[in-house]
């Protein structure tokens, strides 16, 4: 899959930017993981702001009492600090005793937390010996001013790496929070292929922690991870490198990776791929039509824009113009630079206004950004994907090839239909 | 420190936000981290606007702390102007800047830039959305509002309207026409629409229409200390009040002129027999103190509802509320406490809520229908169609939107002589709301499974279907396997009846009988669009 004639955009030149983002901070992580892990609560140690955050983004709130809540400092908290940290005593005890479901408790770090300098390991250190044995308290930190959107969770599960047990067993680890459809899928794949013990972080039940060792094998399933692989490869455990399990391509290259590293002769890797490639590139050919020779702008926010630039313009035949990430880990990200075609230019970090002016000037078919940018480009004339729906849909391996592929064609098509009714004059 | 689950009011520099955006020709400097953008999307997406809002965020990292954030502050400021020239900047800083006290106002005016730089101080550890508006708007007024001969004619400011309100575009339409109707000119309409120089000529109105109480009471105080102004106390929400505003208006603008009655269907509507089943409905009201107040007096005396609870989130109007209350014999829930709102109403069991969206979320878990009279928004709050809640034709929009979720009057008749029938059990919802079908029926009533007992993995499908139940299987159809039937579980409840259905069509025409996993996904490909 390498070689001299496809290195693709590994050794690109990146155009660093520095400026407003228009980005998600880490906290917004807590949407997803508080349904991953069923037994865990995620505390926020922060402001109103951070409240309304998590509610803005989280849309809508669908649920009577979420697993997670703002502990939100007030103006006597600011004043000492001595007493902030009482204070959270008494609200996690207060929070205890009103869930007693909760095995796992995450404080977690936000601006103003980390502003003050309150030190939220001490609590949690406090905190857990004062809960023990029923439940750990750990934290992080998904502050603004240290994380964007994504690394939140990578913030979150690389906290979790140094309590996971020792083992030696030889077992393959699965790294990142999936749609527990999808994991159950890939998990089929991994069962079928006669790989195991496989074992999961996160886990959705904390009884059900991975362990780690230096005969752990880790595979990546999400690319924002920088952090957990490096807390993972520091307790020794070796890290496989592959493309990610996007489309029928990036699936295969993840599996063979890891069928690879555990023997899997190719007869049995075929007889088990062989009919899921198949419907996966059935799936994407119903789309491709709308979407061969698009050309494709992303800009940064879930660091999933280089995979998925790969899969777009392999599998769908887009054609990337810019490929924004809010941080280009090239380790982690290597393969699928590999094999993503050269021709666009690659931005790591934004400065918004500048890279509006970029998108203004290429005009390109289909522009993926975030909430906030999304209707002024439809009102200047752009069709536009919410980056937000790849991080909260079943996308990952073969049967959800055809859906990752509908998300972009989805607005090309409808732009189709609607084109005689638009008026452009949206809401000032 | 206090633990939050949803809260009402968004932090004080939301608020800010709401004036600038509702505004034209203004910019907003936000000293603030990565993140704390998440605030365009309310205006975007909830909203619905085509462009960005007027603000800049500096945008601080941790590694920034160490070195120059005031630096940062001052650049962004200066890039800010030269790139949109707008004729007033407004500065101030979030939660987090305000810890780090860069004195955003000495900064942007040391730049000394050819245009207005206002200082905001909105306290975040103290206050919240609706006082950062108020306080915005009055320092903007303060500032820009300059003394000025009246107009000629008889003429008046609307203040209060703000982006991202419940309903302010069409309730400033509406009141004008109504203020035109009695030959009254609107001055200016701020901040919603105006710009940094309408503002200016704020003083030229005889007096002020004050429609938000919440975001432009204090600029109202204003005006009347700085130019004279009278403004009106009345908020003309339902009929009685719309009359009273009206006749208020007639005083200060000293006209007997009042607008043609010919539009308002309201009173009839509720006189009407078909109404009569609306008598002594045990309402609960919940939401920002002006919206509560009215809602309640609408209740009470326009539609003959019995108000049995009243409350609201806005400490700093909460005075006005607890009077109100007072007059229904009731205590006033002020708190900004959710799950403390979800307990008044359970115990309360109303037959109505008349409530914000956290209310309409709390009336879905406890089966309590719920029209929404007040913010916090969601994007059903901004109807494409014309639908004001003040004057007129906002008396007309409120009975239509809180008799609407309720059950209407014989089919109640028929509730209460059928109980047993299986399709009116207290979960279902009005029988003209076919989106509110049972989801949850409990045991005792939910219909037999279509297919028979013998096929092993049928049955628990057929109960599950929920509202799109599958059609009864034919002697001969496809049976699902147990893993199969737990994939389909996997998929969300509002199409797992499309892929049931499809899959089923899709083994039928392969001669499938058995579906297994792979059945399901082979016709996912199949019908992949």
């Amino acid at each position: 899959m390498t070689g001299a004639a496809a290195r693709g955009c590994r050794d690109l030149p990146v155009l660093r930017e520095r400026g407003q983002r228009e980005v998600f901070c880490g906290l917004t992580g807590i949407i997803w993981l508080h349904r991953k892990m069923q037994d865990a609560f995620f505390l926020v140690v922060g402001s109103r702001t951070c409240a309304h955050l998590l509610q803005s983004a989280a849309g809508v709130m669908i649920f009577a009492e979420p697993r997670f809540g703002t502990a939100i400092l007030e103006e006597k908290d600011l004043a000492g600090l001595a007493d902030a940290q009482a204070e959270l005593d008494r609200e996690v005890a207060r929070l205890l005793t009103r869930r007693p479901d909760i095995r796992h408790l995450f404080l977690v770090g936000s601006c103003p937390s980390e502003v003050i300098k309150l030190d939220l390991a001490k609590a949690a250190e406090r905190l857990s010996a004062a809960h023990a044995p029923h439940v750990r308290v750990l934290n992080y930190s998904g502050s603004g001013i240290e994380t964007t959107f994504t690394q939140g969770e990578d913030a979150c599960l690389a906290a979790m790496v140094p309590v996971l047990p020792a083992t030696s067993a030889r077992e393959l680890l699965l790294v990142g929070a999936l749609p527990d459809v999808v994991e159950d899928q890939a998990l089929a794949l991994l069962a079928a292929l006669g790989i195991g013990p496989v074992r999961v972080l996160p886990a959705r039940r904390s009884a059900d922690l991975p362990a780690v060792g230096p005969n752990t094998l880790c595979v990546l399933t999400q690319p924002f991870l920088g952090d957990t692989r490096a807390a993972l490869m520091r307790r020794g455990a070796p890290m496989l490198a592959a493309p990610f399990p996007f489309g029928e391509e990036g699936t295969t290259l993840w599996l063979r990776a890891v069928a690879a590293a555990f023997g899997v002769p190719e007869a049995r890797f075929t007889a088990v791929t062989d009919a899921p490639r198949a419907r996966a590139r059935t799936a994407v050919a119903a789309h491709r039509a709308t979407l061969e020779g698009r050309r494709l702008f992303l800009f940064p926010d879930s660091q999933l824009e280089i995979p998925l630039a790969r899969f777009l313009a392999r599998e769908c035949g887009m054609r990337p113009v810019e490929v924004g990430t809010p941080y280009l880990h090239r380790d982690i990200l290597g393969p699928d630079l590999d094999l993503l075609p050269p021709g666009p230019v690659l931005s790591e970090g934004q400065d918004v206004d500048r890279q509006l002016e970029r998108v203004r000037a290429a005009r390109p078919d289909l522009t993926v950004c975030g909430l906030g940018l999304a209707n002024p480009l439809e009102a200047e004339g752009l069709a536009t994907k919410w980056a937000i729906e790849l991080v909260f849909t079943p996308v990952h391996f073969y049967e959800q090839a055809g859906d990752l592929a509908g998300l972009f064609s989805r607005p090309l098509r409808r732009r189709a239909l609607l084109r005689p009714t638009i008026g452009l004059e949206a809401a000032e | 420190m206090k633990l939050t689950v949803w809260t009402y009011e968004g932090p004080p520099h939301v608020g800010a936000m709401r004036v600038a955006t509702g505004m034209r020709g203004l910019h907003y400097v936000l000293h603030a981290p990565q993140g704390d953008t998440y605030a365009d999307l309310l205006f975007t997406m909830i909203e619905r606007r085509g462009q960005r809002p007027p603000v800049s965020y500096t945008t601080f990292q941790a590694r920034d702390l160490g070195a120059d954030t005031a630096q940062l502050f001052r650049t962004t400021v200066q890039d800010a102007y030269d790139r949109f020239r707008p004729e007033a900047i407004i500065v101030g800083a979030s939660c987090t800047a305000e810890l780090i006290q860069d004195d955003p106002g000495g900064l942007a005016g040391a730049l000394g830039l050819p245009v207005p730089v206002i200082a905001l101080d909105l306290p975040s550890y103290q206050r919240r959305e609706n006082f950062g508006a108020d306080e915005t708007f009055l320092q903007l007024v303060r500032h820009l509002a300059r003394p000025i001969a009246r107009t000629p004619h008889v003429s008046c400011n609307l203040l209060g309207p703000t982006a991202l309100g419940f309903r302010h575009r069409d309730d400033v339409a509406e009141v004008t026409a109504l203020l035109g109707e009695m030959g009254i000119a609107v001055n200016v309409t701020a901040p919603m629409g105006a710009r940094p120089a309408d503002l200016a000529r704020i003083g030229a109105a005889h007096f002020n229409v004050l429609l938000y109480p919440e975001t432009a009471e204090s600029a109202a105080r204003h005006c009347e200390r700085a130019f004279g102004q009278p403004w009106t106390r009345t908020v003309p929400i339902g009929v009685g009040a719309t009359r009273g505003f009206l006749d208020e208006v007639g005083t200060l603008a000293g006209t007997d002129r009042r607008p043609g009655e010919g539009r308002l269907r309201q009173p009839w509507w509720a006189a009407s027999v078909d109404s009569t089943y609306l008598t002594g409905k045990r309402v609960f009201v919940f939401g920002d103190a002006t919206h509560a107040v009215a809602a309640a007096r609408i209740a009470a005396a326009e539609i003959g509802f019995e108000v049995v609870g009243l409350g609201g989130y806005n400490r700093e109007q909460a005075r006005a509320l607890r009077a109100a209350a007072k007059g229904y014999g009731l205590e006033a829930l002020i708190t900004d406490d959710y799950l403390e709102v979800e307990a008044a109403i359970a115990a309360l069991q109303p037959e109505l809520i008349l409530g914000t969206q956290m209310e309409r979320h709390i009336g879905k878990r406890l089966g309590i229908p719920c029209a929404v009279i007040s913010a916090p928004v969601h994007v059903q709050d901004f109807p494409a169609r014309f639908s004001p809640q003040m004057g007129y034709e906002g008396a007309n929009v409120i009975f239509d939107t809180w008799v609407h979720p309720l059950v209407m009057g014989l089919e109640e008749h028929l509730l209460h002589m059928f109980r047993e029938d299986f399709e009116f059990h207290d979960a279902a919802g009005a029988s003209h709301h076919g989106g509110h079908a049972p989801r949850h029926l409990p045991a005792a009533v939910r219909p037999e499974p279509a297919a028979g007992p013998g096929a092993e993995a049928a049955p628990a499908a057929a109960a599950e279907g929920g509202s799109m139940p599958p059609e009864a299987a034919p002697a001969g159809a496809a049976v699902w396997l147990s893993e199969a039937e737990s994939e389909l579980r996997k998929i969300p409840f509002f199409v797992r009846g499309k892929a049931r259905r499809n899959t089923e069509a899709f083994a039928a025409t392969r001669g499938i009988t058995a579906i297994g996993i792979d059945t399901l996904y082979e016709a996912k490909a199949h019908y992949a669009r």
